[in-house]
């Protein structure tokens, strides 16, 4: 109960949400179980494994260890609101590639590679390992990961191309 | 000779029959049953939901699956079995879950509705070819009837009956209700693999855009009207009971609605997991240990280690091993030994229960539903038709999924209150709670002639049996046959005893996990087999190669590998190949040669894994390399990280800190090169796990002269 004090207040996919639970829920879990978007995964509780990452103000974090008070304010932005249809260059690169064997950890990959992509347009392979360490996947496919944000950097740059 | 044993009782394959019938509403419905009796039962009673296939009157294609998704693939596997002899695109088949029924959806080699032990496919390959084919020639049959033509002149094609010389087409979904009134064809005929459009050509999963969009739900995922989440806690030694519980601090938590006590578990319920989280940490609870408070892994290895005094059960006996053996010059003593695992799939362990209105409903991700069904009906006080199981997606398994015990807790939690609950376990608790991969310690003898062939071949094998709990009638005479499967690697031996001493500490739960008993004895075999290479004087490679002289497969494999890796060039000091070579999983032959480097420190690095793989007929090749890659990082991360310990009759490890896996940053690049042999598919999804340990371990040897007998590969390990 936040014991009097204002209601935390911030967006999810663009749309506001307010609530009175303690400042101290995971970001995770609010999503989860109180705005019910399960895109978002539950794999350790610590922070070590990502498959929690959404963004908040553009930059991936893991909501699993983030209190709804720090974001309160902010634009939360889960795999759901990366696009409609799945039609983010990343996502599209995750279909080309197929990355996803048992795909629980995927959203979090997903979207840990989103911004690895806008901070690094162009990665090299020590960049993407590097910034994707944090994310664990349990089948494996770390290949095709590697493999689908080289792709994506060229399906971006079609985009664009494109307009 | 033939490797020692293949996978449990991988004889007992069924007759299956083919039936077909009209489908609610117009459709048409084809499936197979291998139950003669059920067969003659279901044709009797106008056909229940056997069917695997229901083709609707608008041309629906959809398929009931009785093999579950965990990440290996099959959800698209299977479907382009039957697409491809129902000539239609592999997009036009929609899938569903199968309810537990093992009557209508046992494997027909395991005896039971399970996915595990790399079977689907071996299982798949015929009957649903026979389905698809047999609805196809239905469909043909009901065109040439309505247009008063010989079935001859007709074929089908993307979704149609074509009749050629009129030049007219009929779909599928208009064809449905009179191709249920046929008869089911007496000779099925499949077509002839050179004219296949899907089998063998690399096809997209189905199951992707979901996971792509996150939109494919998970057991964690599952959302019901009124339902509360649990948080929940069991005791941490096996065996041990709930002595007190002090939940006067939890129940002050805003959003905690009960807290609940069974024998060995306590949970706390709210109106999220966070605020049911919070509400567990907050509660004091006293154990009773039970027996096991005092057990330790030190004292369990050691416990194996004695088994090893004592004669198994044989499995092997040819020729005479002790006598070749003292009279040999050259020969070889090793002990190996392996830890115990834990599977850690990324979705935690959980269960949704509802008992309501004298029934049960559950909703899981499961390898074996109608265990679930079973476990479900046994906690709730029901009969087994009061007990539905809602099948999810799998948030990866291992083997872990095949078990119920968290349906167990939850259904029991469930009787307790009035709405429907999710138990959601933390990543601790799923840690702590596992059915582990088993320790093992193997004995091994084996000698050399003077040219530097094996002229005899001991190996014993000692540890727990998960199959004798698992499946009591495979364990004939005490022999696990699991526990003996590939202990003599493919090689043709003259003189063998393989023998297996059964030891168990009832002090933690044992398990199957990927790879099975193949997983644990291709690290043995495969490191002792170079141990021997190397006191022969020979390359490992070209050993390998002498011992496999009839296997024309294997030697294909074997030269394949050699070829794509560079075996035999040059490295940079500090960096070794390794290789190791497997045939099991009904006739899977995988050689995997890996590139590893050590550092000062004694930490090693895999850059470069080779694999070639030949698993027989080659359904979806994308699928075949993407299991192979991801299984052998799979088998990586137990090479070099993977051990639970006990202390005091607990689980030393917790988290992903503690209990650790690959990361990108350490994953090496993967090749995976296919060879398509025979006429029929052997399993796949475990292969690529079980080869990768002594591969590395066996680069490490090359690399810096040591020889590594245990896992996982640690600087400690290196410098002792």
């Amino acid at each position: 109960m936040s014991d009097g004090q204002k209601p935390i207040s911030f967006s999810v996919n663009g749309k506001p949400v307010s609530t009175e639970d303690a400042g101290d829920t995971p970001l995770l879990w609010f999503i989860r179980d109180n705005v019910g978007l399960t895109g978002t995964k539950f794999g350790c509780g610590i922070g070590m494994c990502g498959a929690c990452t959404v963004h908040v103000g553009g930059r991936a974090l893991r909501s699993c260890i983030t209190p709804i008070s720090a974001v309160d304010g902010g634009e939360v932005t889960t795999i759901e609101g990366l696009s409609s249809n799945a039609s983010h260059p990343v996502q599209k690169a995750w279909s080309e590639v197929q990355v996803p064997q048992c795909g629980y950890c995927q959203s979090g990959q997903i979207m840990q590679a989103v911004t690895l992509l806008s901070d690094f347009p162009e990665p090299t392979d020590e960049i993407i390992d590097s910034v994707m360490a944090g994310n664990l996947c349990r089948c494996m496919t770390y290949p095709r990961i590697r493999a689908a944000i080289k792709r994506a950097v060229t399906i971006a740059q079609e985009m664009q191309a494109h307009g | 000779m033939k490797h020692v044993s293949d996978r449990p009782h991988a004889g007992l394959s069924r007759r299956s029959f083919l039936l077909a019938s009209a489908a609610a509403g117009g459709g048409f419905l084809i499936g197979v049953s291998f139950d003669p009796a059920s067969a003659k039962e279901a044709a009797q009673q106008a056909f229940i939901p056997n069917a695997f296939i229901r083709i609707e009157t608008d041309g629906t294609i959809i398929l009931t699956m009785p093999y579950v998704e965990m990440g290996q693939g099959t959800y698209t596997s299977v479907p382009m079995l039957i697409a491809e002899e129902l000539e239609v695109g592999l997009d036009a088949v929609q899938l569903e879950h199968a309810p537990a029924n093992d009557g209508l959806y046992a494997h027909p080699i395991m005896g039971a509705q399970e996915t595990d032990g790399s079977l689907s496919m071996r299982a798949a390959w015929e009957p649903m070819r026979q389905a698809g084919a047999a609805a196809r020639m239905m469909l043909v049959a009901a065109a040439a009837i309505r247009w008063g033509v010989d079935a001859a002149e007709c074929h089908a094609d993307r979704g149609f009956v074509v009749h050629g010389k009129s030049a007219r087409r009929i779909g599928y979904g208009d064809l449905a209700a009179d191709a249920a009134t046929m008869p089911v064809p007496k000779q099925v005929v499949l077509k002839d693999p050179s004219s296949y459009k899907l089998i063998g050509t690399p096809q997209k999963r189905l199951d992707a855009p979901q996971k792509v969009a996150a939109t494919a739900q998970y057991g964690i995922d599952v959302s019901l009207p009124g339902m509360k989440i649990a948080a929940v806690i069991a005791s941490p030694v096996l065996g041990g009971q709930v002595s007190s519980v002090d939940d006067s601090a939890t129940r002050k938590i805003a959003g905690v609605r009960d807290v609940i006590r069974i024998h060995d578990a306590v949970a706390v319920i709210a109106d999220h997991w966070a605020a049911a989280k919070k509400g567990l940490d907050a509660l004091v609870v006293t154990w009773d240990g039970g027996p096991n408070a005092q057990f330790s892994t030190t004292q369990h290895m050691a416990n194996l280690e004695n088994g090893a005094e004592r004669d198994g059960v044989v499995a092997v006996q040819k020729g005479d091993v002790a006598g070749v053996f003292s009279r040999a010059e050259r020969r070889l003593e090793a002990d190996y030994r392996l830890p115990i695992l834990a599977h850690a799939p990324m979705e935690p362990l959980n269960c949704t229960a509802h008992i309501h209105d004298g029934r049960c409903d559950v909703w899981l991700g499961t390898q074996a539903a109608t265990r679930a069904q079973k476990a479900a009906a046994a906690a709730a006080g029901l009969p087994l038709d009061r007990v539905e199981i809602h099948n999810q997606y799998l948030g990866g398994s291992f083997g872990r999924r095949a078990e119920a015990d968290n349906v167990t807790q939850a259904v029991l939690i469930a009787r307790q209150v009035d709405y429907p609950v999710k138990v959601i376990w933390s990543r601790e608790e799923d840690t702590q709670h596992d059915f582990y991969r088993p320790a093992y310690f193997n004995r091994l003898k084996a000698s050399l002639d003077t040219e530097g062939h094996i002229t005899s071949w001991f190996h014993r094998v000692v540890g727990p049996s998960p199959l004798a709990r698992w499946l009591p009638v495979a364990v004939q005479n005490g022999l696990d046959p699991d526990a003996v499967t590939s202990a003599t690697g493919p090689y043709e031996l003259s003189d063998i005893h393989v023998d297996y001493v059964r030891h168990e500490d009832h002090s933690f739960q044992s398990g199957f996990w990927r790879g099975v008993g193949t997983t644990h004895n291709v690290f043995i075999v495969e490191g002792f087999v170079d141990e021997l290479a190397a006191l022969s004087g020979k390359d490992p490679l070209e050993f390998r190669r002498a011992h496999v002289k009839n296997n024309p497969r294997a030697l294909a494999v074997l030269d394949k590998a050699a070829e794509e890796s560079g075996w035999g060039t040059p490295l940079p000091e500090g960096t070794g190949r390794g290789i190791s070579l497997l045939q099991d999983f009904g006739g899977t032959i995988l050689v995997h040669i890996a590139e590893a480097t050590v550092d000062k420190a004694g930490a090693v690095r895999v850059s470069k894994v080779t694999s070639v793989v030949d698993c027989g007929k080659i359904i979806n090749p994308d699928t075949v390399k993407a299991q192979i890659q991801g299984g052998a990082i799979f088998g990586l991360s137990a090479t070099l990280y993977g051990e639970i310990t006990f202390t005091d009759g607990r689980v030393d490890q917790g988290n992903f800190d503690t209990y650790a896996a690959v990361r990108m940053d350490e994953a090496p690049r993967v090749t995976v090169h296919l060879i398509d042999s025979g006429d029929k598919p052997f399993g796949v999804g475990e292969s690529g796990t079980s080869g990768i340990g002594p591969a590395v371990a066996n680069a490490v040897y090359a690399a810096t002269g040591k020889r590594v007998r245990q896992l996982p590969i640690t600087p400690e390990l290196l410098k002792s």
